[in-house]
């Protein structure tokens, strides 16, 4: 029920709050009324038709980095 | 799929179980609850459990919306199709959980309805000629209100903070347009309040440390948990649902249980922040309040878990709008859901799992939804093991 999937944002109609998200290739309509300062291009999560977050590259970056010095300590 | 591949790579996944295995003491046992069933499809559907010491237990949490819901919640959004006649909104999952025993006689059904015989479910009702609707989004259920004026439409919502937003949006937006056939059967739930009740409960199970909700935190942020760390001793780890998310996380609580440590920590900062999703929870508060207790299945009435309609948006209430008497219902002869929801029992120890229920004829909740532990346990051959 709370799984959300990382959508990029293709195209948005402002005035109705709405926009044409890809998941994976596939084109979906989802409401921004939860987000503010999105932009084309930027990756949200959406979750039950709505994006509900941005999704912060820098700190995914950051992450994958994370993981690899764990495995670094480990060998 | 970019931001999910990546926090799927196997050679990632060795060299975090490495360090995990490197991190352990041999000397201990390490309890953590994972709170999302999320999370426990993603321990065995790429099978981390088999990359953790023996030493490092998963203890399944009740993070799974459909499968707290009390049966009593479903009878009655069976009523409301079977005596009100409504259209019923609903996210696909909770068509298939099976309701009470027994329906309503004939008489008091409108004719065009049959009545569903034996364990009733909202499939059985709409296969009944109930107008049940399943929906992806809220958006679907104000269209299907648009769309059918002269019919009440209710959208049956539940599920935790992650997907109350939405419902809020819906409710603002019917008012907004002046939606006056749609109404919420509210039944949203709060994950903080879950957790307190499993750590107060009378015979509390033995917990080391949480791995924190992924999408609940990314609308409430990880404030909310910060007083419960520090109330309970328990560290908790905000943790992201890919396999690699949950590693780190659990190299991250073994080193807080380690080091004494009962902080809250946040691995998932691609999504989540401190603070969460202002925006959101501005809508939640000013659509939604607490509601004094709410029952959920497992962990019986807890307090201030649950919210339902402001008396501003009162019009907008099923639950003001038609006669929904509270329904006490029993679950199903030996199903063990309620002790699998409060991590008292695993799957395995339920002695219907695999043999009569299955996810094509589920007899409790947990093995109907794609989040709950028995269907896990069963779509990833989990069945025979000890």
């Amino acid at each position: 029920m709370c799984l959300a999937l990382p959508a990029q944002i293709q195209q948005i109609d402002a005035t109705m709050q709405m926009a044409i998200v890809s998941v994976g290739g596939v084109k979906v309509e989802v409401s921004l009324a939860l987000v503010d300062d999105v932009h084309a291009g930027d990756y949200v999560l959406v979750h039950v038709g709505y994006a509900l977050n941005k999704i912060d590259e820098d700190e995914a970056i950051k992450t994958l980095a994370l993981f690899a010095e764990a495995g670094l300590t480990a060998s | 799929m970019k931001y999910i591949d990546e926090f799927r790579q196997q050679n990632l996944a060795k060299q975090l179980a490495g360090a995990i295995a490197q991190a352990v003491d041999p000397n201990r046992h390490y309890r953590l609850m994972e709170f999302c069933g999320g999370h426990t499809h993603a321990i065995f559907r790429y099978g981390v459990q088999d990359l953790m010491p023996t030493n490092v237990e998963f203890i399944h949490g009740p993070g799974c919306p459909v499968c707290v819901l009390p049966i009593g919640r479903i009878d009655n959004a069976i009523q409301l199709v079977e005596q009100h006649d409504v259209i019923l909104c609903t996210y696909a999952d909770l068509v298939r959980v099976p309701g009470s025993a027994g329906s309503r006689p004939a008489a008091a059904l409108p004719p065009s309805v049959a009545v569903a015989t034996g364990r009733n479910s909202l499939l059985k009702a709409k296969a009944a000629g109930g107008d049940i609707r399943m929906i992806y989004s809220t958006q679907d259920a104000l269209k299907i209100a648009r769309d059918n004026p002269c019919k009440q439409v209710v959208l049956f919502a539940i599920g935790f903070e992650t997907t109350t937003p939405p419902t809020a949006v819906a409710i603002k937006q019917a008012q907004a347009e002046g939606l006056s056939n749609f109404s919420v059967f509210c039944n949203h739930v709060l994950t903080p309040a879950a957790m307190q009740a499993i750590l107060d409960a009378p015979e509390p199970v033995q917990i080391d440390a949480f791995l924190g909700p992924s999408h609940v935190s990314s609308v409430i942020g990880c404030k909310p948990y910060e007083t419960f760390a520090e109330h309970y001793g328990k560290p908790i780890v905000i943790a992201g649902f890919e396999p690699l998310d949950v590693m780190q996380s659990a190299l991250m609580l073994i080193r807080q249980l380690n080091d004494g440590r009962h902080e809250v920590e946040n691995e998932y900062t691609r999504a989540v922040t401190r603070d969460g999703n202002l925006k959101a929870q501005a809508l939640v508060s000013e659509v939604l309040e607490l509601r004094p207790e709410f029952e959920w299945r497992g962990l019986g009435l807890i307090a201030n878990s649950a919210l339902k309609l402001k008396e501003t948006y009162a019009d907008f209430d099923a639950e003001r709008r038609f006669d929904m008497p509270a329904i006490q219902a029993s679950d199903v002869k030996g199903c063990e859901c309620p002790a699998i929801l409060r991590g008292a029992k695993k799957p395995q120890d339920c002695k219907l799992l695999g043999t009569v229920c299955t996810p094509e004829n589920p007899m409790g909740s947990c093995m109907v939804s794609s989040e709950g532990a028995c269907a896990a346990y069963w779509s990833y051959g989990r069945v025979r093991q000890g």
